[in-house]
């Protein structure tokens, strides 16, 4: 995998992530690229959903190959070689979006808007290098809740230390 | 302290943002939030600075610069506690990127949490290396890493798995290192790390042989022992994807067999077994079997040969393709294209449902689906292929035409039988898709014709058939117009009848009416006009009685604004109305185009436009930006270089015979011209006769072709008559007759007489910023010696010092440098430095001279270093 990324239907970004080297500028390209791909999807779908079988979720792009499925108004993309498994990567998107699901509790757009960070971290859980790491919802979930409870012990802490000097000022 | 789950300033501004109606309204408070956030960064700021990096990050997706706070990840990073650290190292892979010199601070962080004593914050560090490190950093911190593919927790192992997938794909030397390890990796029952242990296999057997060896005396039987297990283990929840367990390992599974088995028959028939279960017991109606399915197959196509297990594996992508899911039948189509290497009359069995996906309504599938179509087209199935394509350009979405076209086009010519057949294909395409035509096919088409010559007149009836119907085709009308001006006569005669033809009766005006038509349309160009009033000039000497008819219309460009039209109107119209004695030989037929040059040419155009691009680093021109000194002399070694004639080659070649470069006569660009097209009407005449005996004869070539512009009318003639090429050289007076057409011509004939026997200079070195410019000159006693001026200019805005031009040169060369005018250069073309260059070239008249270059300054106190050969020096020197 080369990059993920997370497009709204209106073509915002909201996630990036980038396994292989490009520069700030082609990064650019790339996202207003793929915004524009989503626009013209949506185009599309609405046309041909009423009539027919559905497009397929792979387009080609250089001499890569970008693979997207739909969720409610976000588009997930993932960009990949030629000879890897476009099918799989359709699963890959899928077991992401249900440990976002789970963690969340039925996420929606505004749940990534806000607390972005956790999209990120997430991720980071399931690929690293651009490859997959984890083939289990419930490891991932788990090794998620550990470090966000370390967060919270060191907030408590700091809490009860900040505490501690508003009481000692006082 | 957390700025996520109890500061509300993140979420503060999110929401500001996204309350934004206007583009201008959110910038206008992205930049207030940046000014906010760099006021806190200079006055260094802890108590809010994870808060601070989390804002930057959504203005970062956002699109905004961002890179002032790249230093605020690695202070967050090298903070103690966790929270900070996640964000920091969250900041440090979004941010920035490999290149970047700042994450050369990272190295140190990175390698204290590698041996952290919580197991997160290894993670966390593992995760980022993975993701972001460069070259050195993997030198640095790959024992660290191979460290911790034995610590105890599974979670570090799977990491650290994978970050050295990163490490040895900067660092390939490094995959020794990792072999064992790895190898120990998939002896585990952990899922994640059985995965990325995988995967890591499969990284190292691309980057080492020595590894893919290993594995494959010691992995083998236990990957496929590890595939069986999992193929028949009973339901696991927590693996479960739609009743498969755990899809993704099967795949990497699958992936690294198929790895192993590639090459090596005895691996190959140890997995032979388990390859035919999982290709049969798959449930296949899931996206996640049928990506099992899909990988199998590939694993099968790829590993050595067992017929039983292709023809199983041939059967499974016939059904995919059967599938009404899009997807699934473009993989289909996908792994077809590769199984076409391996059994071509397995997928030609599939033919008919694949050339059904060219039509499909899905962009993706109809692209695969041409493709495939192109493989698999050959002498027995070519004329029913194209036949279904052709019929399928009609109704096809016009931005799937052009690639269509392509792909017909070059099926076309490959597989052409006989030049009838070519010929009828290619009108039906231009007739549908002109529009869509590269210039290149309608070229060759013209090529193909004129080699025809039996079928001349029914070319030329059908062309006129068909532009009355499809006119808006521009390249369709750019063939008939220059067919019925050669072949005209052909088309009232009725000439050459074939059995097959109906009979069609044209009038001589209904010829000119067709030209007429084509020249007046407002969409036609500049190319196609200018081929329509050649055709008309011709028209007039066999339609003798339209002759004022097409007088009229010619006249009628007499004002035109563009120059080409104008001069051609004036020229033309003066032959038709002074110079009735030489007429008719002026516009007699062209001579038969020369296949065999036109193809070469095509062919040398390719690597040509490749090794334009290769040496675009250096950017030597070969005769693009060569100042206009001698331009002929220059134009002529074009021919006689190694690398072959730059960017316009093919096309313009038969475009020069088309006459639609033909300008010589206008003196003032003259020179300009020359050098962009008129060049290559020359060089493409001269080539024509005699390609071979280009460069042996370069003196008597620049001599004839001196006075082939002498007599740069010569250039008409000689397209309108065969005998003009033996005529060459004796042109001064064969030439003359026409030369009172183009006035003011001498002047720029003696310019070119007195440049002769000097050399151009050349432009010997470009980069953006830097110029080498050659001047050369030779003492008339010394063929054998040169003397070069170099002068250096400086395109940047830095002042470049300690400047110092080194050259090196192959052994028949001798070489000796002056002294250079100084060692500082000023900025931005200011001022130059020159120095001579003096050069014995002891093989003279035999090679030419080459020279390497290397050139070294300071330019704002940095070491600046460029190299570069030159092999574009002027022939003769």
């Amino acid at each position: 995998i080369h990059f993920v990324l997370l497009i709204s239907r209106q073509g915002k970004v909201r996630l990036t992530k980038w396994y292989s080297p490009y520069t700030q500028k082609e990064r650019t390209k790339i996202m207003v690229m793929n915004a524009q791909l989503a626009q013209v999807i949506r185009e599309l779908s609405g046309l041909i959903l009423a009539r027919g079988p559905k497009l397929c979720n792979f387009v080609e792009w250089r001499d890569l190959k970008v693979v997207y499925r739909r969720y409610a108004s976000l588009y997930f993309c993932m960009c990949i070689s030629q000879d890897d498994n476009e099918l799989e990567i359709l699963e890959v998107i899928h077991y992401y979006v249900e440990i976002l699901d789970r963690y969340f509790g039925s996420v929606c757009e505004l749940d990534l808007i806000f607390n972005f960070h956790k999209a990120y971290y997430i991720l980071d859980e399931l690929l690293i290098a651009g490859e997959l790491q984890e083939s289990s919802k419930k490891t991932v979930a788990r090794l998620i809740a550990a470090q966000d409870s370390l967060i919270e012990t060191a907030k408590e802490q700091s809490g009860s230390i900040s505490n501690m000097i508003v009481q000692a000022t006082k | 302290m957390n700025p996520f789950s109890s500061g509300t300033r993140l979420r503060d501004m999110i929401r500001a943002i996204r309350a934004c109606k206007t583009a201008a309204e959110e910038r206008g408070v992205v930049r207030k939030e940046c000014a906010a956030i760099r006021a806190a960064v200079s006055e260094n700021d802890q108590e809010y600075r994870h808060r601070n990096l989390a804002k930057l990050m959504f203005i970062h997706m956002l699109g905004y610069p961002t890179h002032f706070g790249q230093m605020e990840c690695l202070k967050l990073i090298a903070s103690a506690g966790f929270p900070e650290k996640r964000i920091g190292y969250l900041g440090l892979m979004l941010l920035l990127d490999e290149r970047q010199e700042v994450l050369m601070l990272v190295t140190n962080s990175l390698k204290q949490d590698l041996n952290h004593t919580n197991q997160y914050i290894v993670g966390l560090a593992l995760c980022a290396l993975g993701n972001i490190c460069s070259a050195e950093m993997a030198r640095d911190l790959a024992p660290e890493v191979e460290r911790l593919l034995q610590f105890r927790d599974p979670n570090i192992r799977k990491k650290a798995a994978l970050c050295s997938i990163r490490i040895i794909k900067k660092v390939p030397d490094l995959a020794e290192n990792f072999t064992n390890p790895a190898a120990s990796l998939l002896k585990e029952k952990h899922h994640g790390v059985l995965i990325t242990g995988l995967q890591l296999c499969t990284d190292l057997c691309k980057a080492s042989e020595e590894a893919l060896e290993y594995f494959r005396k010691k992995c083998t039987e236990g990957v496929v022992k590890v595939l069986k297990d999992i193929a028949n283990s009973p339901y696991a929840p927590e693996y479960d994807i739609s009743g498969i367990t755990d899809p993704f390992l099967h795949i990497r599974l699958l992936r690294f067999l198929r790895i192993l088995g590639q090459g090596d028959a005895d691996a190959s028939d140890c997995m032979n077994d388990i390859l035919a279960q999982v290709a049969t017991k798959t449930e296949s109606n899931k996206n996640a079997g049928n990506a099992i399915l899909y990988e199998c197959v590939e694993t099968i196509m790829s590993i050595e040969d067992n017929s039983g297990l292709r023809v199983l594996a041939i059967n499974i992508l016939g059904r995919f393709l059967s599938n009404r899911d899009n997807n699934i039948r473009y993989v289909a189509l996908n792994m077809l294209m590769k199984a076409i290497t391996v059994d071509t009359q397995a997928v030609q069995r599939h033919r008919a449902t694949i050339l059904e996906c060219v039509k499909d309504s899905d962009a993706s599938i109809r692209k695969r689906a041409l493709e495939l179509v192109f493989l698999l087209v050959n002498d027995s199935n070519v004329k029913p292929l194209t036949k279904e394509l052709i019929e399928y350009l009609e109704v096809s979405d016009q931005e799937f035409k052009g690639d269509l076209t392509a792909k017909i086009c070059s099926i076309v010519e490959k597989f052409s039988t006989d030049k009838i057949w070519y010929i009828d294909q290619m009108l039906k395409v231009l007739s549908e898709a002109g529009n869509f035509v590269k210039d290149e096919v309608w070229h060759a088409l013209i090529v193909v014709i004129s080699n025809a010559s039996n079928l001349h007149g029914y070319t030329v009836r059908s062309l006129c058939k068909a532009v009355q119907t499809s006119g808006e085709q521009e390249s369709l009308v750019r063939v008939a117009v220059w067919c019925i001006g050669e072949y005209g006569e052909m088309l009232v005669n009725s000439t050459g009848m074939l059995d097959i033809e109906e009979p069609i009766t044209v009038t001589e005006s209904d010829a000119v009416d067709v030209i007429e038509i084509a020249i007046k349309r407002h969409t036609s160009d500049l190319t196609t006009r200018a081929m329509c009033l050649s055709a008309l000039l011709k028209l007039s000497s066999r339609f003798p009685a339209c002759s004022q008819r097409i007088k009229d219309i010619i006249i009628q460009y007499k004002g035109s604004l563009v120059l080409e039209l104008q001069q051609r109107s004036i020229e033309f119209n003066s032959i038709i109305e002074k110079h009735h004695n030489i007429r008719s030989l002026l516009v007699e037929r062209m001579p038969v185009l020369d296949e065999a040059t036109y193809n070469g040419r095509r062919a040398g155009s390719l690597p040509g436009t490749a090794s334009a691009s290769n040496g675009a680093a250096l950017n030597l021109p070969n005769g693009v930006a060569k100042p206009p000194a001698a331009p002929l002399v220059d134009l002529l070694d074009l021919s006689s270089d190694d690398v072959p004639t730059p960017s316009p080659s093919g096309g313009d070649f038969l475009q020069d015979l088309l006459g639609v470069d033909l300008s010589p006569a206008s003196s003032q660009s003259g020179t300009i011209q020359a050098q962009k097209s008129g060049t290559d009407v020359l060089l493409d005449l001269l080539s024509i006769g005699t390609p071979p005996a280009r460069s042996s004869s370069s003196t008597s070539d620049i001599l004839s072709s001196i006075q082939d512009n002498k007599t740069s009318s010569g250039t008409l003639e000689r397209l309108s008559s065969p005998s003009a090429l033996s005529a060459q050289s004796s042109s001064p007076a064969g030439g003359s007759p026409i030369m009172d057409l183009l006035d003011g011509f001498a002047p720029n004939l003696a310019t070119q007489e007195n440049n002769g026997p000097s050399y151009p200079s050349i432009v010997a070195f470009e980069s953006s910023s830097l110029k080498l410019m050659f001047n050369f000159s030779k003492s008339p006693g010394n063929p054998q010696a040169t003397t070069i001026q170099a002068t250096f200019t400086n395109k940047s805005t830095n002042i470049f010092t300690d400047f110092i031009f080194q050259a090196a040169v192959p052994k028949f060369l001798q070489l000796h440098l002056d002294p250079a005018s100084s060692n500082t250069l000023p900025a931005s073309g200011n001022e130059s430095i020159t120095q001579d260059l003096r050069v014995t070239n002891s093989q003279h008249g035999k090679k030419s001279l080459v020279m390497r270059i290397r050139i070294a300054y300071k330019a704002n106190s940095k070491d600046v270093l460029e190299e570069g050969q030159i092999n574009n020096f002027p022939r003769g020197l």
